[in-house]
């Protein structure tokens, strides 16, 4: 780079740089601002502490908890359900959601279908599911699959519908069969819906996996261990503690999809676009 | 959640393919016919497949709407033919979950709107707002249940608190993308703030705001039956919960099937209301692009 571009750019960056400091110096302020309140009002007995333990308590809990094997297994019971549940979910939606999307007359048939079965909550299986499946890691995958797949379905729909013609006319007139177009075009320009889809997808499948073991009695897993810990243990700083990990785990299957999504999808415009006001 | 890849899709797809150009009578009773073709044509292998399965949890379609009838459709004329169970048990868990939802949007909209405006508070509380997003709901509900007990007010906060998120950051959204033009023009026929909120900002996020609301209610749904399955016993969840412990299946199965209706009763009356108030919306967009 030269110095004259250099000398050129330095202000302006220099003030994104100070924004941006200011913008994480407030956040973290705005962080330790809760994390006072919810002490103060612990410590001050304005919530009994037995209900509410104070915040030093709890985070202490947390740091122990993220080093005891034994917590970590349920939590690596929860993952594995959700990784399986996850991936069949996507192996199963976008295929179906590749078929209906490309054919007209499969999706008008299908609608009606999909409109009634849809609004269903997955909760509402969990007795079923219950039943059927007995409380493993089965239970919990048939669970996050059925729930999952919606949003991974309508999104890949979406995206076939919104390949752009032309583009698919011309793979055409270069004389591309119709598996060739769809794997060189339809799919790449759906990807990025299918992809927020996905990530949508990852998010309630977490949830799924918590709510089947907290509400199912799960032999294994996150919810099951909070469970034990609240009902029976009666350790209401051990359930805040595992309730921030869950918080945790979720930021963190986020933010790992998100840097997918720009690694791989960066050079869609769509995606450029939305980067801004998306959260 | 709330993420598109353009802006004018809301972040419910249920619209998706929905052709809004206008369509030869004879065409749209053709899908009308296929739609409701396939559906019942679902119905009957259903019920035939559970004859022949003889399965215990899964029952004929036809043992399903019985029981759904005399559960909640079989009461005197002068109630409409609803049932007592339908007072006793889906009012309060319908309104436990109207009053936590609405709560929801009115607090999402208002602290949306705040954060929205205002960059100093929002660069404040954003990070508490994603961390605390980020908690998967039911796992709170150990923490609720330790807080508020057994009852109703655990119940509705709950369901406030799951379904404040989408409201809340599609408000913020819609509020940052106002037009800095339309603000400009308020500003120069001397606007006072109610004005600015009412008249230009509030319009303006509207179909953000709308698209977050529905997400809401959608999840406000699940998360009404995850809190009828713990604490006390009442409401639909409940009812569900309660028929698979004694083994009546098709009790189970037309608490399900009620659950599908809502679910798509709510989602058709939201999306009324919606093309409804945001009508101006989509013309007014297309003659500017």
């Amino acid at each position: 780079m030269s110095v004259t571009t250099t000398t050129a750019r330095t202000p302006r960056r220099a003030r994104a740089g100070r924004n941006r400091r200011l913008t994480l110096l407030r956040g973290a302020l705005g962080l330790l601002g809760l994390f006072l309140v919810a002490e103060v009002v612990s410590r001050s007995g304005i919530v009994n502490e037995a209900f509410l333990p104070p915040a030093s308590v709890v985070l202490m809990r947390v740091v122990e908890l993220l080093v005891d094997p034994a917590f970590l297994g349920q939590v690596g019971a929860t993952l594995q359900a959700w990784a399986i549940g996850l991936a069949i979910c996507i192996a199963v939606s976008v295929t179906i959601g590749v078929l209906l999307g490309s054919s007209r007359a499969a999706y008008s048939a299908s609608r009606a279908v999909i409109e009634f079965i849809r609004p269903i909550p997955s909760v509402a299986l969990i007795p079923l599911a219950m039943l059927v499946l007995g409380n493993d890691a089965e239970m919990k995958i048939a669970l996050i699959v059925f729930s999952t797949s919606w949003p991974v379905l309508f999104n890949t729909i979406y995206g076939m519908h919104d390949v752009d013609p032309v583009a698919k006319l011309t793979a055409k007139s270069f004389g591309k069969g119709r598996a060739a177009t769809l794997f060189t075009v339809s799919l790449p320009s759906a990807a990025p819906f299918i992809f927020t889809g996905i990530r949508i997808a990852a998010s309630v499948a977490l949830i799924v996996a918590i709510s089947a073991e907290l509400l199912a009695g799960a032999s294994d897993g996150l919810g099951r261990w909070m469970l034990d810990a609240g009902a029976t243990g009666n350790r209401p700083d051990l359930v805040y503690a595992a309730t921030i990990i869950a918080g945790l785990l979720g930021l963190a299957i986020n933010f790992l999809l998100q840097l997918v999504e720009r690694r791989f999808l960066s050079w869609q415009p769509a995606l450029r676009q939305t980067d801004k006001g998306a959260s | 959640m709330t993420i598109r890849p353009t802006q004018q899709a809301p972040a419910d797809t249920s619209w998706v393919g929905v052709a809004r150009r206008p369509r030869r009578d004879f065409r749209r009773v053709r899908e009308f016919a296929i739609r409701w073709g396939v559906l019942i044509a679902l119905g009957i292998v259903w019920e035939v497949a559970a004859r022949l399965a003889g399965s215990l949890f899964f029952p004929p379609l036809s043992r399903v709407i019985e029981r759904f009838v005399e559960l909640w459709l079989s009461g005197p004329p002068s109630s409409l033919f609803f049932t007592e169970a339908v007072a006793t048990n889906i009012l309060p868990s319908l309104l436990r979950m109207a009053s936590g939802w609405s709560i929801a949007v009115v607090l999402g909209v208002l602290l949306g709107v705040a954060i929205g405006r205002s960059r100093v508070l929002g660069d404040f509380v954003e990070p508490i707002v994603h961390f605390v997003r980020a908690i998967p709901p039911p796992a709170l509900i150990p923490i609720f249940l330790i807080l508020l007990g057994f009852g109703t007010e655990m119940r509705v906060s709950l369901i406030a608190f799951a379904v404040i998120w989408p409201v809340l950051l599609n408000t913020i959204d819609g509020v940052r993308s106002v037009e800095t033009l339309h603000l400009d023009t308020g500003r120069i026929f001397h606007f006072d703030r109610r004005k600015v909120f009412f008249g230009v900002v509030l319009p303006s996020a509207a179909p953000k705001i709308f698209a977050g609301m529905r997400v809401s209610l959608s999840v406000a749904i699940i998360i009404m039956v995850i809190s009828e399955m713990v604490g006390r016993p009442d409401g639909i969840g409940n009812v569900i919960l309660g028929a698979q412990r004694t083994y009546r299946m098709a009790d189970m199965w037309a608490g399900i099937l009620l659950l599908g209706i809502l679910g798509y009763v709510l989602n058709a009356l939201l999306a009324l209301v919606e093309s409804r108030v945001t009508r101006w919306h989509r013309g007014s967009r297309e003659g500017v692009s």
